[in-house]
């Protein structure tokens, strides 16, 4: 399993397009991908599971990766996740 | 006893203006029913049957839901319709229907009572998030649910209304709000929802009055009640009298004819009563705007933001896709002229940069990015230039400060147009080149910058967070932020006079170039070129149109002399009473 810390830098936070980007990149991958915000887990490769989510910019979610191409998966999504999900911040 | 089907005398209730209109006419009182949901088991034997019904809603709402984005997309372009899209994708959502599926089977349940268990978990959590956006985003969640289960149990929704009438109903969903809209809908009436509620949105661009928010109005209303519905004052009058009706009738009539008047302005120039002369131009981000821009008779585009071409991209846009992007502008805006920034990104976001920046606004951003990046830079250059062959762009580089990086700024230009020459590909060799100034070294040295170049354009949102030391984002102190601080208007006083001495043109893309109370203050101060998002634009020509210039001056003089922000505002506002009563201003 691969733990990695993120932060929401895109100024709309994890709002619907954001998270419609996440959820397809992870459906990529085959590992198991939780997505956990201050103890409240959900399914990343759920888009309406990362909508309750409600991450505003700023916030700090932690991403769990489990599974044989949890490298790569963690890697990609990380990116996405620095990258502000190419919006502005 | 209140009379219980129709009320005898006034009743008046206050919610907020969600758009803008007014609406007269017959309640129609909208109220849909909560699915009533039992809960049953069933047998093992039973289960594949279940899930085929299930399959089978999931796959007639998906089709209703198509149509409806259709109809959307169609109405009200694509950008509106993207919340149908997050529905859509709800219904396409495995990990969900997994579960579903999933309890279906290991529980023995309906799947009536399945659907509604499962997808109520995720809804009570978004009902329950601090922001509004999620809040409003349980009401598509909540949508998706009942559509399935009105599926599953077959129903049909009654969208078809008798004659006209206005929508009274505790909530409107999006779909809801346009599927009605296919009727002769004079006006809508909620409880709930907020200025950014789909209810709002949809039904300000259907340019259909809306109040929102008015807590009591479907339980208050009877079925045969006459409505009106106040959608510039967030008012709704239950059995008005013909008193009011009248009064309701010319308000109408008065806005309507403002609007018109506004619309007569289109075709006229931004000139002054004594013949001073200026640019009246839009600030725009995407090609959906450009139609509307015309329509509010702008004189070209002030400044379009190449950077949203990045949005939603894993990579840079190519030279070609830019390319396509500039010429399409260049050739819908012709013979107008368009300003093109090249990309203004962030120090802390994307692509380029991985490295945090502790304080990104004095970081990486802006021109500074583009000088590190040659080869972006150039892609861009040179997809401007190649856009540029009918004369009508200019290019334009935001977060300038040093003349050092203006003249780098260019040579890049001319050396883009040297890699056109020897491609043998057209572009317009005396394209105007510019630069923004929002850095307040860029100010202090204006006069330096209009050598450098054609035109300056004062980017008036980050030269005031700069020079007055005030982050707006940051609510502690965005009450600091002042447009109207002596400060500010003595920097835009000098860049606007070292400009001239020059004789360079200066514009202002900020924000304040479309605020109502300074636009008299600007002009005075002998700015060249407005511009504005498209929306504000008639308003600040019908001030242009009806002041002199020689009067401008002196209102900017006496500006001059004021020494806090509330003596400004308070003197532009006394102006602005005296002359445009009807003008609102902030």
């Amino acid at each position: 399993m691969i733990e990695r810390e993120v932060t929401i830098r895109n100024r709309a936070g994890l709002h619907t397009r954001p998270a419609a980007s996440l959820v397809k990149l992870a459906a990529k991958y085959k590992a198991e991908f939780f997505i956990d915000k201050e103890g409240f887990e959900i399914n990343g490769k759920s888009i309406i599971g990362v909508m309750t989510l409600a991450a505003d910019q700023g916030s700090k979610l932690l991403l769990r990766f489990t599974g044989e191409d949890e490298e790569a998966m963690s890697d990609a999504i990380v990116e996405l996740f620095e990258q502000g999900f190419g919006e502005p911040s | 006893m209140p009379d219980k089907t129709t009320h005898t005398t006034e009743v008046v209730i206050k919610g907020i203006p969600a758009s803008p209109g007014i609406a007269i006419g017959p309640a129609f009182l909208f109220s849909k029913q909560a699915p009533v949901i039992r809960e049953k088991s069933i047998g093992q034997e039973e289960i594949p049957a279940e899930i085929a019904r299930l399959e089978q809603a999931v796959v007639r709402s998906h089709k209703e839901l198509r149509k409806i984005l259709e109809f959307a997309q169609s109405k009200l372009g694509e950008d509106k319709a993207k919340i149908f899209e997050a529905q859509l994708m709800i219904l396409e959502d495995s990990v969900l229907f997994d579960s579903v599926y999933g309890r279906i089977r290991s529980e023995l349940r309906n799947a009536d009572y399945v659907v509604y268990d499962e997808i109520g978990k995720y809804h009570r959590m978004m009902l329950s998030a601090r922001d509004e956006y999620t809040r409003e985003r349980a009401h598509d969640v909540e949508d998706v649910r009942n559509r399935i289960l009105r599926n599953l149990q077959e129903e049909r929704l009654i969208s078809r209304l008798e004659g006209s009438s206005i929508i009274i109903s505790q909530n409107l969903t999006a779909a809801d709000t346009l599927v009605l809209s296919r009727n002769d809908v004079l006006g809508y009436a909620t409880d709930i929802g907020g200025i950014t509620s789909h209810t709002a949105l949809l039904a300000r661009a259907l340019k259909i009055p809306a109040v929102v928010g008015a807590r009591t109005i479907s339980q208050t209303v009877r079925p045969s009640d006459r409505v009106i519905v106040d959608g510039y004052s967030g008012i709704i009058i239950l059995n008005p009298s013909d008193e009011t009706i009248r009064e309701l009738e010319q308000k109408r009539e008065l806005f309507k004819q403002f609007e018109e008047r506004l619309a007569e302005l289109r075709e006229l120039p931004a000139q002054t009563l004594d013949g001073h002369r200026v640019d009246l131009s839009a600030n725009i981000e995407f090609e959906q705007e450009l139609a509307f821009t015309r329509l509010q008779g702008a004189d070209g585009i002030g400044l379009y933001r190449s950077e949203v071409l990045l949005i939603g991209k894993e990579v840079f846009p190519s030279e070609e896709e830019q390319f396509e992007q500039y010429r399409l502008i260049a050739e819908t805006m012709y013979p107008q002229p368009v300003i093109i920034r090249t990309f203004d990104i962030g120090g802390d976001k994307l692509m380029v940069n991985s490295t945090k920046e502790n304080n990104p606004f004095l970081g990486w951003r802006g021109i500074r990015v583009m000088l590190d990046r040659p080869e972006l830079f150039l892609d861009q250059l040179r997809a401007i230039l190649r856009a540029s062959t009918r004369k009508n762009l200019s290019v334009m580089f935001p977060m300038v400060s040093s003349i050092k990086e203006v003249r780098n700024a260019k040579r890049f230009v001319e050396q883009a147009k040297d890699q056109l020459r020897k491609a043998n590909l057209p572009f317009d060799e005396k394209i105007k080149v510019g630069v923004m100034v929002e850095v307040p070294a860029a100010a202090v040295i204006a006069e330096d910058l209009a050598k450098e170049v054609n035109f300056l354009s004062i980017g008036t949102n980050d030269l005031i967070q700069y020079l007055l030391a005030v982050d707006r984002g940051n609510d502690v102190v965005s009450g600091l932020y002042q447009e109207f601080h002596p400060a500010v208007l003595r920097f835009l006083r000098r860049i606007i006079e070292r400009g001239k001495r020059k004789d360079v043109w200066v514009g202002m893309c900020g924000e304040m170039a479309g605020d109502p109370l300074a636009t008299i203050l600007l002009l005075g101060l002998g700015l060249d070129e407005f511009s504005v998002v498209p929306k504000v634009l008639p308003e600040i020509k019908k001030i242009i149109r009806s002041v002199k210039y020689k009067d401008a001056k002196k209102v900017a003089k006496h500006v001059m002399t004021l020494e806090t922000e509330d003596e400004v505002k308070e003197y532009l506002r006394g102006v602005m009473k005296e002359r445009f009563p009807d003008i609102p201003i902030g």
